[in-house]
This record gives C-alpha cells, sequence and structure tokens, in this order.
C-alpha cells in the first residue's frame, strides 16, 4: 500500500490569476473553471476538488447536513518525522478548509435522500487515519439504519502513515461498514475521484454495489514508483487511469462530472426500486414475520417443493423452478 | 549552578537515551522479524497441524505460490488452514514470490474461507508478508478488489477465525489474511502500514532513515497490544522463533488452543458480530465531549 504525498501539480498560472489547465496549458477565467465544475472548458481535463465544492456539486442545494464534525484527530502514537504529526494536522486544516480528510452528513442528489461521504485529497492527500475510518463507519451505520443509500466520493492516497498499524486496521474496519450495508440491503455506490490509491482502494470503496470514477483518474493499489523498484517491471503509459480500469473490468463506468450527480441518483432509485415479487418472503422474515405471514411463506415453499416432485402439476410463479428439475434422491 | 536546571538537564538526556534505545529495540525486531531462518507458515504447519491436506488453486486461473492452505487437523479438530509463504533458499524465496500475495493467491483464500464455513471448519491464518505483490499483472488482474473481498470474507465466517503473526506484517496484503476474532502476534513478528523504507522514503525523502521511521510505527507486538491491534502477543525463545523453532511452535501451539477453546463457547452468529464489533472499535479519536 502506498500512502502519496500531495504533489502540486496545478500549473501557477501568470500572475494575472489565470487558471491554467495541467493537462491542455490554455488558460482560462479561474470564475469559468468554476462554474464548469472545475473541468478544462477546453480540454475537459477533471481538476482536483475538495470535499466542500464536491457535496456543493452533488447535493441539492442546502439539502447538506454535516454529522460527525465534531470527531478529532489525536497523535496515539506521538508520530514526529520531520515535523510532529499534530502540527502536520493543523497545517492540512489551514490549507483545505475541512478538519479531517473527510466530511460526511446527510443530503438529497436529485430529490434522493441519501448519506453522502466525501474525501478531501488537500487534507493530508486524503489519508485515512482513525477519524476518517470512524466516520465512515458512524455514516455506513446511520444508512443502514435509517435504510438510506450510501454514496462514498474517494480520493486518497491509501492509509496515513503518521496513525501506524490503526490506520491499517480502517482498512478492516471500514471493509466490516460495507458489511453491515450490506446486510440491511442499503444501495452503495462509490465514487473514485483523482487519486484513489492504496489502502481505500483495498478496502470499502471496491467493495460498493457500483463503483465509478471520473475521467483520467489515476486509481491503483501499489503505485507506478513501487512497481517498477520492486520489480523493475515497464509500465503502460496509461498505467491505473479510470479509462484502462474501465476496459480491464473494474469499473462499471466513468462518469464525467457534469453527469455525476444525475448518475449517482438515477443508480440510487434503481436499487432501491426492487423487492416487488419477494414481498412475501420478506414479511415472513424472522423480523417482521408473524404467524400468518410465516404459514403463508412455508406454503409457498411447500408449494415449490411440489412442483418439483410433479413436474406436470400448475406451474409456480418466481422461485427459479427450472423445467426438467431432478427430482430428490430417495431418502 | 541550578539544581532544578540540571534536573531539567538529566531530565532531557534520560529521554533521548530512552528514545535511542527504543530505536534500536525496535529496528532490532524489523531485522528478526526478516530473518531467513525464521520459521515459515509450512514449518508450523508441520509442528502444528496433522494430516495436512494442501490444497491449491484459485478455481479461476492459477495457484499462487505465496499463499498456501489446505485441511488438517488441530488437536482432534479439523481446521481450514491459510498462510502466507515465504520460503528461505533463494529458489523458494523466487517460487514463493517471498510471500507477496497476488489476487489469484487471495482468491485462493477466499474459496479455502468459504470451504471453511460451508463445513463449519474452524480457519487458522498465519500471516507473514511484506505486502501485497506491487507488479502490473496483479494490479490489472484487481489486486485492490481481492483483497477487500478477502477481508470481507473473512469478516462474514461463522466459524472460529485465529490470525497469528508470524514474521512481517506488511500492509493491506498481511491484514487481508488477519481479519480474525483473535489475532496473535508473535514477540518479534512486526505488523505495519508500511514497510519502514517506505515510510521513511515518503516522510523523510530518504529511505537510510528507516530505522527512524520503524521506531515511529511502533510495528512491535508488544507496542501493538495496548492500541488493541492484536489480542495476545506469543512469546518466543530467547534469540528469537529461529534459535528454536520448536520451542516457538509450542508457544504458538498454545496460544492458538486457548484462543479456540475460547472461541468454540460463542454461537457463530454471535462470533461474527462480536469480530465485527472488534474492529469498529479499532483507532483512536477525540471530540466525543463536544457533542451532546
Amino acid at each position: 500500500m502506498t500512502v502519496t504525498v500531495e504533489i502540486a501539480r496545478r500549473g501557477n498560472g501568470p500572475q494575472g490569476r489565470r487558471w491554467v489547465c495541467p493537462s491542455c496549458h490554455a488558460d482560462h477565467d479561474p470564475a469559468a473553471v468554476k462554474t464548469n465544475l472545475s473541468v478544462c472548458p477546453a480540454c475537459g481535463y477533471h481538476d482536483r476538488i475538495g470535499a466542500r465544492e464536491r457535496i456543493a456539486q452533488l447535493a441539492d442545494g442546502a439539502t447538506f447536513v454535516e454529522y460527525w464534525g465534531h470527531l478529532r484527530t489525536l497523535d496515539p502514537l506521538e508520530f514526529v518525522d520531520l515535523e510532529p504529526y499534530p502540527e502536520r494536522v493543523r497545517e492540512a486544516q489551514a490549507a483545505s478548509g475541512v478538519g479531517e480528510a473527510i466530511v460526511a452528513g446527510t443530503a438529497t442528489i436529485d430529490d434522493v435522500p441519501c448519506v453522502l461521504a466525501v474525501m478531501d485529497f488537500g487534507f493530508m492527500g486524503g489519508s485515512m487515519g482513525s477519524v476518517v475510518g470512524e466516520k465512515l463507519w458512524r455514516a455506513a451505520a446511520a444508512a443502514a439504519d435509517g435504510g438510506r443509500p450510501f454514496v462514498a466520493v474517494a480520493s486518497s492516497g491509501g492509509a496515513r502513515m503518521q496513525e501506524g498499524a490503526l490506520s491499517l486496521m480502517q482498512m478492516a474496519k471500514t471493509t466490516c461498514a460495507v458489511d453491515l450495508l450490506n446486510d440491511a440491503r442499503v444501495p452503495f455506490v462509490a465514487v473514485m475521484a483523482d487519486p484513489c490509491t492504496g489502502g481505500v482502494v483495498a478496502s470499502f470503496v471496491s467493495l460498493a454495489d457500483i463503483c465509478v470514477a471520473e475521467p483520467g483518474a489515476l486509481l491503483y493499489f501499489s503505485g507506478p514508483r513501487v512497481i517498477s523498484q520492486t520489480t523493475r517491471e515497464q509500465l503502460p503509459a496509461d498505467f491505473g487511469t479510470a479509462e484502462r480500469n474501465l476496459a480491464l473490468g473494474h469499473l462499471d463506468a466513468v462518469v464525467p462530472r457534469a453527469e455525476l450527480k444525475t448518475t449517482l441518483a438515477s443508480y440510487l432509485r434503481l436499487l432501491k426500486g426492487g423487492g416487488q415479487h419477494d414481498r412475501l418472503e420478506r414479511r415472513a422474515g424472522s423480523r417482521f414475520g408473524g404467524g400468518r405471514t410465516r404459514r403463508l411463506a412455508r406454503a409457498a415453499s411447500a408449494r415449490v417443493a411440489a412442483a418439483f416432485k410433479n413436474p406436470g402439476s400448475e406451474p409456480v410463479g418466481g422461485g427459479g423452478a427450472a423445467s426438467g428439475a431432478p427430482e430428490e434422491p430417495p431418502a | 549552578m541550578n539544581l532544578s536546571e540540571e534536573a531539567e538537564r538529566l531530565q532531557e538526556l534520560l529521554k533521548s537515551r530512552r528514545h535511542e534505545r527504543r530505536r534500536h529495540d525496535t529496528w532490532l525486531t524489523v531485522q528478526i522479524a526478516r530473518n531467513k531462518d525464521r520459521p515459515r507458515t509450512s514449518e508450523y504447519i508441520g509442528y502444528l497441524i496433522e494430516g495436512f491436506e494442501e490444497l491449491k488453486g484459485d478455481r479461476l486461473r492459477a495457484d499462487d505460490r505465496a499463499v498456501i492452505g489446505g485441511l488438517g487437523w488441530f488437536d482432534g479438530r479439523a481446521v481450514v488452514v491459510v498462510g502466507h509463504q515465504k520460503g528461505r533458499t533463494l529458489d523458494e524465496q523466487t517460487r514463493h514470490s517471498f510471500g507477496m500475495a497476488k489476487p489469484e493467491g487471495y482468491r485462493k483464500a477466499q474459496r479455502l474461507f468459504a470451504l471453511a464455513e460451508r463445513h463449519r471448519l474452524a480457519v487458522l491464518t498465519f500471516v507473514d508478508t511484506p505486502g501485497a505483490y506491487p507488479g502490473v499483472a496483479a494490479e490489472e488482474g484487481g489486486q485492490a478488489r481481492a483483497i477487500a473481498d478477502t477481508m470481507l470474507a473473512m469478516a462474514r465466517l461463522s466459524v472460529p477465525v485465529i490470525a497469528t503473526l508470524i514474521g512481517e506484517g506488511g500492509s493491506g496484503g498481511a491484514l487481508a489474511l488477519a481479519v480474525a476474532d483473535r489475532v496473535l502476534m508473535q514477540e518479534n513478528a512486526t505488523y505495519s502500514v508500511i514497510s519502514p523504507e517506505g515510510c521513511a522514503a515518503i516522510l523523510w525523502r530518504d529511505a537510510e532513515f528507516a530505522p527512524q521511521a520503524a521506531e515511529a510505527l511502533r510495528p512491535t507486538a508488544s507496542q501493538l497490544l495496548p492500541l488493541g491491534v492484536i489480542d495476545r502477543v506469543i512469546e518466543e525463545p530467547r534469540g528469537g522463533a529461529h534459535v528454536n523453532p520448536e520451542g516457538a511452535a509450542r508457544r504458538v501451539h498454545e496460544a492458538i488452543g486457548e484462543a479456540l477453546t475460547e472461541l468454540e463457547q460463542l454461537p457463530p452468529r454471535e462470533r461474527r458480530l462480536l469480530r465485527r464489533e472488534r474492529f469498529r472499535r479499532l483507532g483512536v479519536w477525540g471530540g466525543e465531549g463536544l457533542l451532546p
């Protein structure tokens, strides 16, 4: 797993405060770029954006309500590299304008209520430490409890080195958070924004029901440098790009930023739109099942069993009673 | 001369000595954890498991030799064993990719976990890897997803799961086999989010600072126990497990046996929920008092 430090890649344009596209080098009025969702109007390069800007782009109006923002970063290892960890956190807060590398809360996206968690690469490379893991857990638990879909936008260099093995444990913790969502059958859609690497990709993000990326985003577990140092392999020029990952089958879609909101809403509506065919079974489930529904369910399964035993009898709707199913062997 | 100044000076000196001592000890542990003569998963299987039957392959495309697994008897119970395998001679190490698993290795682990669940066999894993294999084919074969899936597969098991860290516990590649009810760790094993060299290269901008990075990362068993990352430190014979592999294996056997006996007292569903709860608690944060 690599934990990346932020690399300044924004072109420092001429002093006229123009925004220079790092990809096509055309310069634009920063305000015009912003209204274009921070996508280069000339070449479509998707610039990195912070959590607040992302939330403003995805959430309807002022529907976003932040939760769990009170959780504070501590320094359990008293970690000091070239400077102490608390110092780095303070600098990151000042530079990014967010308290930690993830901002989470509730919102509606095109009128679909959901829990939304957005990572901020500007905060220590979007790295995942204890607070990020805990916020993800709480957000997922709130989604699971409330039956609200969970949308996560990830942009991260991986696990945060300064919290050592505790950061590593957040991979397992967020994986368990996905397990909560799956148990509750609550939809989970993940968006990978540039860059999305290391421990975050190898945990909750990859486990989403639907996983999409923004155009041009770099996505990988081990980075080009680690690979070339360890194995001396020649890397393909487009290694790790969203487009290559799509071709390799690792993504459901590459979605341009302009279409992200409507696409997410469509996914959520679809994932919440099923279940009409198993109403009976659901009512008979141990959680809601009264005596009557349970009896009905038992009768239904008896009918299915009977259909298998006597291929000539009345067809039974659903249940996957394929024709020519073998009879049960004699006991 | 002022007495309080002198006391302060001595305090500082003591602090820096302790620092040096800790750096030295941590770096020594890193070296022992990586020692080529340290017993490998296959040796622990030899000592602990009777009638081991190795099961190979991921049923999709390959058999990754960096992960070995199979069925065997542990204290009279049939169990599934899965572990990273490093090898010792250069030839062996190359064959086993130095214990760095590829997606096919993790998928082999997943299928063995499914086998364990289906037939109600407890799962014992052994963790000993510098990390997941960093290669283009591995990446493009779905390394990230393979690791995530393996963790989720472990999290969902209802049979007892015990992970034992016996050497290097490198990053996500190690954790993929350690989402367990009980995580046991040998005295001289390490468990870390990144290698000391990798950490030093990024934060110190120079891999030469690896000993400093190792100290800062606190990757040793005694340092991880109070953080809850591991549940028990397994003592090693004097000088390390490689000096007396049989003695080391005896202590590992005892620790796994005790953990397994405890876990067998729990109902299956509870095991899974408690395992989830174990990992939910991991992490240190503040600010709880700031909101009602």
